[in-house]
């Protein structure tokens, strides 16, 4: 869209583009330099950029126990997308190839869901999640995460079953071929794509989610989040084994979402976007 | 636009709504809908069955039910409603700033330049962390008063998160979101017919003419999607309150989410807090309703049964 006529005035906006976006990471940058300094190192004033790199951050992040809270979090992202999998492409299919009444209304519901705070249900999930044992539990995050990301899986998936040609459907279906092969050779070939990129942001968002994981884990099913908050109440703060651990925790999601990035849109969009 | 059929066509179809054959075809639906309604619904119901009770943790046996009185108490304490303004505030500068950030930056990366890939790359970032790691990132790297990169800039020695808690709480939440505008919005501009710029640009229009009247226009639906989303998430911001500033100094950076956080888990009021999370859950409802019109008007779903 940017037109610029003479090249000296695309040369200088490129130049900005540079500057604006790097300005915009340098907190980021910023946390992974600090990630490879010693504690002396990191807060210094004026902040110092020149120093010896040094490992000793990461090994103190494992040493703290870190990879339990990697574990958990590892298990819940997996568990709680494969659910939400399992249950969003079939409804989308139901609210899409094989529309049923009520379309509209289930759609509303589901995405309903998602527009309610989840602070207001905190209280009776807390009670629950202690009655049932499930206090401090992986699976209470799995039920959860599965619940807080399925509707977002259904308009995504919906909108991705919707863009396969009729034509290829009723073609099958007039060879009367059974739904299970309708589906496994016709349908699920053209919208594998969009549950892998429905699958990125189940991911992204559990493996980021803070709220419930901080009110209803603790030592044993606490995820990466949950170990984050255990520099803020302790004595002072750690600067550089901070970053460390915030940039460990991280980098499973970064690495993915910056290969798929293509899908991010169409995801954060519940696929309203191509 | 067109508008939902009324009632009477709905309900008119060849099979009844509930006969055998469309339970049937819903049955691929019902885990999801089964599922959702027992995850979602039941903690609900059970959050209003609590508002009408005095319940406190720490006095045992205190539990008993008490009508309204709880709704009373909340519409009566100022901190609450500090609480909901704070939360309109937060919601909506975070929003706007946030779109108009990713408006600036996707305009920057709609064209072809060298890097333009890493650029991307780079301003998607922020999005991927855990806002976990981006709050304290934030609290420390930038607003500490002494060793903060923000006061080393400034040349200043200002306690942001003490002078300044909402803005800060709001820079870092800007922060984050900003990239989530940049690509929606960026998917607008890609998604723009070519020609109509091409003749606007023969016809002699200028750069801003053109943004005004053709692409501003054309991303209409994409800054919609892109402001109701972004509010979803960020009206229940939680992270960057609980991280940064615990609400603080005093309830000045005290949002909704908090607040009910604070009085369950701190202070053990399970009545009065289920009371204010009924009270947030009517005033979402009524925001959500002309949300979810929009909605299905931009996913062009009015038609849809």
């Amino acid at each position: 869209m940017m037109r610029t006529a003479n090249p000296a005035g695309r040369w200088a906006l490129t130049a900005f583009t540079w500057v604006v976006a790097i300005l915009f990471v340098f907190p980021l940058l910023w946390m992974v330099i600090t990630a490879f300094k010693q504690e002396a190192d990191a807060y210094t004033d004026p902040p110092r950029l020149v120093f010896t790199p040094t490992l000793d951050q990461f090994a103190g992040v494992l040493e703290r126990g870190f990879l339990p809270y990697l574990g958990n979090s590892a298990f819940v992202t997996v568990v709680s997308t494969l659910l939400v999998l399992l249950m969003a492409v079939p409804a989308a299919y139901a609210l899409s190839i094989a529309a049923v009444p009520g379309t509209r209304d289930a759609l509303g519901f589901f995405l309903s869901t998602k527009m309610l705070p989840i602070v207001a249900a905190i209280i009776p999930l807390y009670v629950i999640s202690q009655n049932l044992k499930l206090l401090d539990n992986v699976w209470a995050l799995v039920i959860l995460y599965t619940a807080m990301n399925l509707p977002l899986a259904i308009w995504m998936m919906r909108s991705f079953f919707l863009e396969v040609p009729k034509e290829m459907v009723e073609a099958g279906r007039v060879d009367g071929a059974p739904l299970p092969t309708l589906l496994f050779k016709v349908i699920l070939p053209v919208v594998a794509p969009g549950i892998a990129a429905t699958a990125l942001i189940c991911v992204i968002f559990s493996w980021t989610e803070f709220f419930y994981a901080v009110n209803l884990t603790a030592a044993q099913a606490g995820t990466v989040p949950v170990f984050l908050v255990g520099f803020i109440t302790s004595e002072g703060l750690y600067w550089a084994q901070l970053s460390a651990a915030a940039l460990l925790a991280s980098l499973p999601v970064m690495i993915i979402g910056w290969i798929a990035q293509n899908h991010l849109v169409r995801g954060l969009s519940m696929g309203a976007v191509k | 636009m067109t508008r939902p059929a009324p009632l009477g066509d709905r309900v008119r179809k060849p099979e009844g709504k509930w006969s055998g054959t469309a339970w049937l075809r819903r049955a691929p639906l019902l885990p999801a809908l089964l599922f959702t309604i027992v995850v979602t619904q039941i903690p609900f119901l059970l959050t209003v069955f609590y508002s009408f009770q005095s319940w406190n943790l720490v006095r045992p046996g205190s539990r008993h039910f008490v009508g309204l009185r709880n709704y009373l108490d909340v519409f009566a304490d100022s901190q609450f409603r500090g609480a909901m303004l704070n939360t309109v505030l937060l919601t909506v500068v975070c929003v706007l700033v946030a779109m108009l950030l990713g408006l600036g930056l996707a305009l920057l990366l709609d064209r072809k330049f060298l890097g333009r890939g890493v650029v991307r790359t780079l301003l998607i970032t922020p999005f991927l962390i855990l806002p976990a790691a981006g709050a304290l990132l934030w609290k420390t790297t930038m607003f500490d008063p002494t060793y903060g990169l923000l006061n080393f800039v400034l040349g200043a020695d200002t306690d942001w998160l003490s002078e300044y808690p909402l803005a800060s709480v709001m820079a870092q939440i800007v922060w984050q979101w900003t990239p989530f505008m940049m690509l929606l919005i960026l998917a607008g501009l890609q998604a723009q017919s070519k020609e109509v710029l091409e003749a606007a640009a023969v016809d002699g229009a200028g750069r801003w003419r053109t943004f005004a009247s053709i692409t501003l226009p054309q991303l209409g639906r994409y800054l919609q999607l892109a402001i109701l989303l972004g509010a979803i998430y960020i009206v229940n911001s939680f992270d960057a309150i609980f991280l940064m500033t615990q609400g603080g100094p005093g309830t000045a950076s005290t949002n909704l989410p908090y607040y009910i956080y604070q009085r369950a888990f701190e202070g053990f009021d399970v009545g009065q807090s289920a009371a204010m999370g009924v009270i947030v859950v009517i005033l979402t409802l009524i925001v959500a309703t002309f949300a979810l019109r929009l909605m299905f008007r931009t996913f062009g779903l009015s038609e849809v049964r």
